[in-house]
């Protein structure tokens, strides 16, 4: 299958600069019974977005028009817990294309991998920068350039390299997907099977 | 031959390619899927008209949102019953083995998987579901995967995937009475913190895992990613092969002396070297509580809410967030903290040997008043062993509820929820805000201290209420 290719992405961001937020915060678990991938993205942080009684939360990020953006911008260990690829679902549904953090829980960053969402791990000392620029300027314009494997902010001088597997990163920038890789095997995972013995 | 661990032994052993600059593609021995994170596979495979490529080597299991109680009756939820139709009608679509609601091999998919013979020592094992680490626990590469690799298991029994760090945590000595493995890993991931493992898989080792048993070293492996590991797992030993003859499925397997022999070489050789040692006194661990809202926020159960000196500007906004969301106040003790719920059950503390713990110590015990106690076995077959040594009588004398087999309060995606603002002790997982339902707070905690706050409707140092016998 065809997936969306992740070439350069030029955009404001939406700041979160909480450390260790789980996937439980990002799509708790009472959203999970559908059976499809679509439609995740308005309960996208639920409980920190509306009040139980399913008012706006006013002070939350994603309710305040300032911030907006197809880049988040958030804390340390982020996606932990959950292996709930409805997180990253939730996520790109409402139009993330980027999530940057200092560091990022191991399943997620494969799932987001796995969805064309970009996992972007940067210096601590470099987040915390950005975050603080973000937030005094929601007008602040990121810039993610994943074949050069670097995020810059042109207004501010700002320009780190960021790490990607090349691998992932092919995949990202051609649109392939894993899946095809794998089945294109076949023979090779035949093959495996008559030498393996458990 | 330069010495291995038993992490690369299983992960060499199962490597059908290396991509040039890129993940390993690793052959999947075992792959269990449950009815949440699978729907969303199957139709991939359907949207590419391709099948299941190795059907026999995928088990399949309802838990994570069926009702605990009158499974006999169709699911009143409409949603959920969609979702666990989906599952059987795939599951006969495709060829795969199903053991639906109500069926006598039915529960908590990490704790079938083990009783019923399905996860063996050496194998590579996957599951749409981040707590499948538990397997780890019989010397095996188990690890939870999203859902685009659970349609990549389906269609070609391989994944992709970058070879982990590997770090080894001893534990010397022994646990202290009215102590449990529970306590252990929660003790453990409050010294790590709840991401301090990212990126690494963990070999327990020491003393105090050899003495324990499968359902305790379970209960370890279950909560190495709360601690951000891909898993955790221990080398096969004596008790590995004791628990696993007890089997029918693995002692009638033809096999089996051949299989126990191989098996006795998986462990990491003497002189190899992990990326990461920690070491850990069994001794010093005390009964755990969490005070916070990730399993890495834990303290003593008659020790304080740590303050908040030395966290950074991220993680003490984090901070705050945790104790205000818990309505507790840094420094605080929380001994004798009113509670509302307990829940026992779960894939970390569901199998038998939690619920003979929890009995022990309720035996001929009265529930607290105003405190409700929910009792899930983690399985079908823990429920009949339960009922036939007599645990269920003592759980509803002591004014419990018995449920039927499910994951249950542990995610709440079933009625098992717990009301906002309630303060629940749990045996399971995860603390984090709304896990047990929106508002619900969760004190994380072992079955003993669980059973404590049964009895007193307030936290108790377990200790305190051990029987000599104990
Ligand atoms: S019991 Fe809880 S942690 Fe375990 S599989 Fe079910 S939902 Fe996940």
């Amino acid at each position: 299958m065809k997936r969306t290719k992740f070439t350069i992405l030029k955009s404001t961001c939406v700041p979160l600069p909480l450390a260790n937020i789980d996937t439980d915060q990002i799509i708790p678990a009472r959203f999970l019974s559908s059976t499809s991938r679509e439609g995740f993205g308005k309960n996208l942080f639920r409980d920190w977005r509306y009040d139980k009684h399913g008012n706006k939360n006013e002070d939350f990020v994603l309710n305040r028009s300032e911030y907006t953006g197809s880049i988040l911008v958030t804390g340390s260990n982020f996606g932990c817990g959950s292996s709930r690829e409805h997180a990253v679902w939730a996520i790109a549904d409402h139009g993330f294309r980027a999530v940057v953090s200092d560091s990022f829980a191991d399943i997620f960053a494969g799932n987001a991998l796995n969805n064309g969402l970009l996992p972007v791990v940067i210096p601590s000392d470099t987040l915390e920068k950005l975050t603080t620029m973000i937030i005094l300027k929601p007008e602040t314009v990121v810039t993610i350039d994943l074949g050069r494997q670097l995020l810059s902010v042109e207004a501010q001088g700002i320009s780190v390299p960021f790490p990607v597997n090349p691998f992932r990163k092919e995949c990202l920038l051609r649109g392939y997907d894993n899946i095809d890789y794998l089945l294109g095997m076949k023979d090779e995972i035949i093959a495996f099977e008559k030498r393996y013995s458990p | 031959m330069e010495p291995r661990t038993l992490f690369d032994k299983i992960w060499d052993a199962h490597m059908v390619k290396s991509v040039e600059g890129g993940p390993d593609v690793l052959y999947i021995d075992r792959h269990y899927i449950h009815e949440v994170t699978s729907p969303q596979a199957f139709n991939g495979l359907k949207q590419r008209c391709i099948g299941v490529f190795r059907p026999e080597r995928t088990v399949a299991t309802a838990d994570h949102n069926i009702p605990t109680a009158d499974q006999h009756l169709p699911i009143r939820d409409a949603v959920s019953r969609a979702q666990v139709e989906a599952l059987e009608e795939n599951c006969k679509a495709f060829g795969i083995e199903h053991f639906g609601i109500g069926h006598p091999n039915n529960g908590i998919v990490h704790v079938t998987g083990p009783e019923l013979g399905y996860t063996l020592p050496g194998m590579t094992i996957v599951c749409g579901d981040s707590h499948t680490s538990t397997h780890g626990a019989f010397g095996t590469i188990a690890f939870g995967i999203g859902t685009s690799e659970v349609e990549m298991v389906l269609a070609t029994q391989c994944l992709l995937q970058t070879r982990p760090a590997r770090m080894r945590i001893t534990v010397n000595g022994s646990l202290r009475r009215g102590v449990t493995s529970k306590d252990l890993i929660l003790y453990i991931i409050s010294s790590l913190s709840t991401g301090g493992a990212t990126g690494c898989f963990v070999e327990y080792a020491g003393e105090a895992i050899s003495q324990m048993s499968m359902e305790s070293r379970m209960t370890v492996c279950n909560m190495s990613i709360e601690m951000g590991a891909r898993g955790g797992l221990i080398a096969p030993d004596e008790v590995t092969f004791g628990y696993l003859s007890e089997i029918p499925a693995f002692s009638s397997n033809p096999d089996a002396i051949r299989l126990l022999e191989k098996w006795f070489s998986l462990r990491s050789d003497p002189g190899v070297v992990f990326d990461s040692e920690l070491a850990f006194d069994a001794s010093a661990v005390p009964p755990m509580i969490t005070w916070g809202t990730n399993p890495g926020m834990g303290m003593a159960v008659n020790g304080t809410i740590p303050t908040e000196e030395g966290t950074d500007t991220e993680s003490s906004s984090s901070y705050r967030k945790s104790l205000e969301y818990m309505g507790f106040k840094s420094g605080m003790k929380l001994l004798g903290h009113p509670v509302d719920y307990v829940f026992l059950g779960s894939c970390t503390n569901g199998r038998i040997e939690d619920l003979r713990a929890f009995a022990q110590m309720v035996e001929g015990r009265k529930k607290a008043p105003g405190v409700t106690v929910l009792i899930v076995p983690g399985s079908q077959q823990v429920a009949r062993q339960a009922e036939k040594e007599g645990l269920s009588e003592i759980f509803r004398r002591a004014g419990f509820e018995m449920r039927q087999p499910g994951c249950s309060s542990c995610l709440a995606m079933n009625d098992d929820k717990i009301p906002p603002g309630k303060y629940a002790v749990s045996t399971s997982n995860r603390n984090f805000e709304g896990r047990q339902g929106p508002g619900a707070r969760t004190i994380l905690a072992g079955p003993l201290t669980a059973a404590a706050a049964a009895l007193t409707g307030v936290i108790t140092d377990p200790r305190k209420l051990l029987r000599n016998s104990d």
